[in-house]
């Protein structure tokens, strides 16, 4: 039988039991679509905490009040004033400190700011200069906060883009925090980050305004940022500050400190750990789905072959050699896990472009779930559909076309 | 092979000692038992006998469908056991007409698309026409897009009965051609198969059927898987 006939006849035969084909067919595009899928949404998640940790800047210590864990029993946040401004004049002690380039103080509070043409609520950071070196940011338009305005007090805010773009303030504007008037003096510039923890989404203020006018706590810090010269001195960097705080506090003890120092890759490695696991966890269930399409497939062709071994002792008694048998039915299982596979991966890439914008849930598609999904059907799809026919085509026709 | 063979030239087919046998241990059943059978070109056999007698067996083996467990076979003067799969496939596609007695129609297929079958594999060009004249020979000139199932179960064998004559084969075989028909139906098959012969074929039919022996020249009858007797006509 020559190929175009070969073809011919395998098409044919395929719409000729359209139920049949358009069951495996569907088998196939649904393994290999939750396999893209699912493997998009890990793969985009991983990808949004590892980014967004990192924005958070890889040389910065946090240090926080309270928070140690003594005897097995968590301090929590009870010794809430225990950072003072002592603390912060003892770390900006280059001698003592030589590794930490750079120290702000925040105090932070939520807060409504009113423009000329909305409102807008956000967090409200009160600082020092450093911040923006601690937080490595950087400003797309204006200036940051210098020490004048903390020694002054000064009425002056630096907002983040998105912060800005909601107000529809700009550098110069009068807007108004508590019914106290600030001037935009500067906008940061943008980091990408978007939804819960928005890095854009804030407004920053000298330290002493907040203290005295916003948030209030003069004196005392909520938090203070801490940057390592270097990431490769960020553990040098944690020594130095663990060691002046204890003696500031008058601590002996270090398992009593009432502060704790916590670093970004601390909190990087530990998301990154969460973001693998489920990675590895949306893998499996892509992996069960992409086994239950496979078998689905397979017992679609299994029955078919059953289904259809008189009619291929019929061909054989025809005159069909094992050969055209084999080539018919490759054809006819390439066909419907070609159709099936890239339907699949049409279906994958436009729940990759649609979940995003309906369900918010971020999607990144990769090549490789692609290609290992389609390779996976097409194997299934050609072994459940080639091997069994080729057993029957081994029969007598005779015995095949009793089997019924 | 020419016109006016002479009887002890190779006739188209040779059986020598064939046996088949069928199971094991206590449930063996030999079906067919030290059978011998000649049969020239240009014949019309009828194969006669009881039901279980063998008949069937026998066909499938002339028709290379199914190998005996021993003895030979001889089709054209070639032994069939030395030939591969794939020249038993041409064997059976370009030789050998085959009439089942359960027809045999592949449901999905038009009438036309069912006797275009054996063509399929032997690279034709002109399957179409060659169908159409197929049917148009039994009768059925003007059922050729029906299905099978739309069709009569005398109309599904003459169906059968093209699909077998479609190839222009040496040798015919139809098992109980007439087994599912009434006798109008069978006269009618009959006739077909009758007129094929005086076209030069050579024509094996089983049958239960008295009213096929007179148009056989010769007859055979099997019981228990022997031959037990020759007729000539
Ligand atoms: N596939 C098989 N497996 C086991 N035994 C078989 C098989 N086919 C046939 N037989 C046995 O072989 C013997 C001959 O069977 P066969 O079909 O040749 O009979 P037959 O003469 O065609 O009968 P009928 O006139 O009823 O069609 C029977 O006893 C039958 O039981
Ligand atoms: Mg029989």
């Amino acid at each position: 039988m020559s190929i175009l006939q070969t073809i011919e006849t395998g098409l044919r035969s395929l719409l000729g039991h359209r139920l049949r084909s358009v069951l495996t067919t569907l088998g196939i595009l649904f393994g290999v679509a939750a396999v893209i899928a699912t493997v998009g949404i890990g793969q985009a998640s991983s990808d949004s905490v590892t980014a967004r940790i990192t924005s958070l800047g890889t040389n910065l210590l946090t240090v926080s009040p309270g928070s140690t864990v003594f005897g097995g029993v968590f301090g929590g946040g009870a010794s809430a004033n225990s950072l003072t401004m002592r603390d912060v004049a003892g770390l900006s002690d280059r001698q003592n400190a030589p590794d930490i380039s750079a120290v702000a103080p925040v105090s932070q509070g939520r807060v409504s700011l009113v423009s000329t043409s909305s409102n807008w609520s956000t967090t409200l950071s009160g600082s020092t200069p450093d911040w923006l070196i601690a937080n490595a940011r950087s400003m797309s338009s204006g200036t940051f906060i210098t020490s004048a305005d903390v020694s002054t007090s000064a009425q002056v805010i630096v907002l983040g883009a998105t912060t800005a773009s909601n107000l529809g303030a700009g550098v110069g504007d009068l807007i108004t925090v508590k019914q106290i008037p600030f001037q935009v003096i500067g906008i940061l510039a943008s980091t990408g980050s978007q939804g819960f923890g928005n890095q854009d989404d804030l407004a920053v203020v000298p330290l002493t305004t907040a203290q005295d006018e916003l948030i209030g706590g003069v004196g005392t810090v909520q938090r203070i940022l801490l940057s390592a010269t270097s990431s490769a001195n960020l553990g040098t960097a944690y020594a130095e500050a663990n060691q002046i705080l204890l003696q500031t506090h008058g601590i002996t003890n270090p398992s009593q400190a009432d502060f704790s120092i916590t670093s970004q890759t601390q909190v990087l490695s530990t998301a990154q750990a969460v973001t693998q696991t489920l990675t590895i966890l949306l893998a499996s269930v892509a992996a069960i789905s992409l086994l239950v399409g496979g078998i689905g497939v397979m017992n679609i062709m299994l029955v078919s072959v059953t289904e259809r071994t008189s009619e291929i002792g019929l061909r054989k008694a025809l005159g069909a050699t094992p050969g055209d048998l084999f080539r018919q039915f490759v054809i006819e299982a390439g066909a419907l896990t070609a159709v099936g596979g890239l339907l699949g991966v049409a279906t994958g890439l436009a729940a990759g472009y649609i979940v995003p914008r309906t369900a918010n849930i971020a999607v990144t598609i990769t090549p490789a779930p692609i290609a290992i999904a389609v390779a996976v059907a097409v194997v299934v799809g050609l072994v459940f559909g080639v091997y069994p026919a080729l057993r029957a085509a081994r029969l007598a026709p005779i015995e095949a076309l009793r089997a019924q | 092979m020419s016109v006016g063979v002479a009887p002890e030239q190779e006739p188209l087919i040779r059986l020598e000692s064939i046996s088949k046998l069928y199971g094991s241990g206590d449930a063996q059943v030999a079906a067919l038992r030290n059978f011998s059978l000649r049969v020239a070109q240009g014949e019309l056999l009828a194969v006669m006998g009881p039901s279980g007698s063998g008949k069937s067996t026998l066909m499938n083996i002339l028709g290379c469908l199914d190998s005996p467990t021993s003895g030979r076979y001889w089709f054209a003067g070639e032994d069939v056991s030395r030939l591969s799969e794939t020249q038993l496939a041409h064997v059976r596609n370009r030789r050998i007409g085959f009439v089942f007695q359960q027809f045999q129609l592949l449901p999905k297929l038009s009438a036309w698309r069912n006797v275009e079958l054996p063509l399929l594999y032997r690279n034709a060009s002109d399957r179409r026409s060659l169908a159409v004249h197929a049917l148009e020979t039994v009768g059925l000139g003007n059922r050729i897009e029906h299905r099978p199932t739309q069709l009569s179960g005398g109309q599904q064998q003459r169906v059968a009965i093209a699909r077998a004559l479609v190839t222009d084969p040496d040798l015919i075989l139809a098992d109980e051609p007439t087994g599912n028909l009434d006798t109008a139906a069978s006269r009618e098959v009959l006739a077909v198969l009758r007129d094929l012969n005086q076209g030069g074929r050579t024509v094996i039919v089983i049958t239960h059927d008295p009213e096929v022996a007179p148009i056989a020249r010769r007859t055979v009858h099997v019981r228990d898987g022997q031959l037990v007797q020759q007729k000539a006509a």
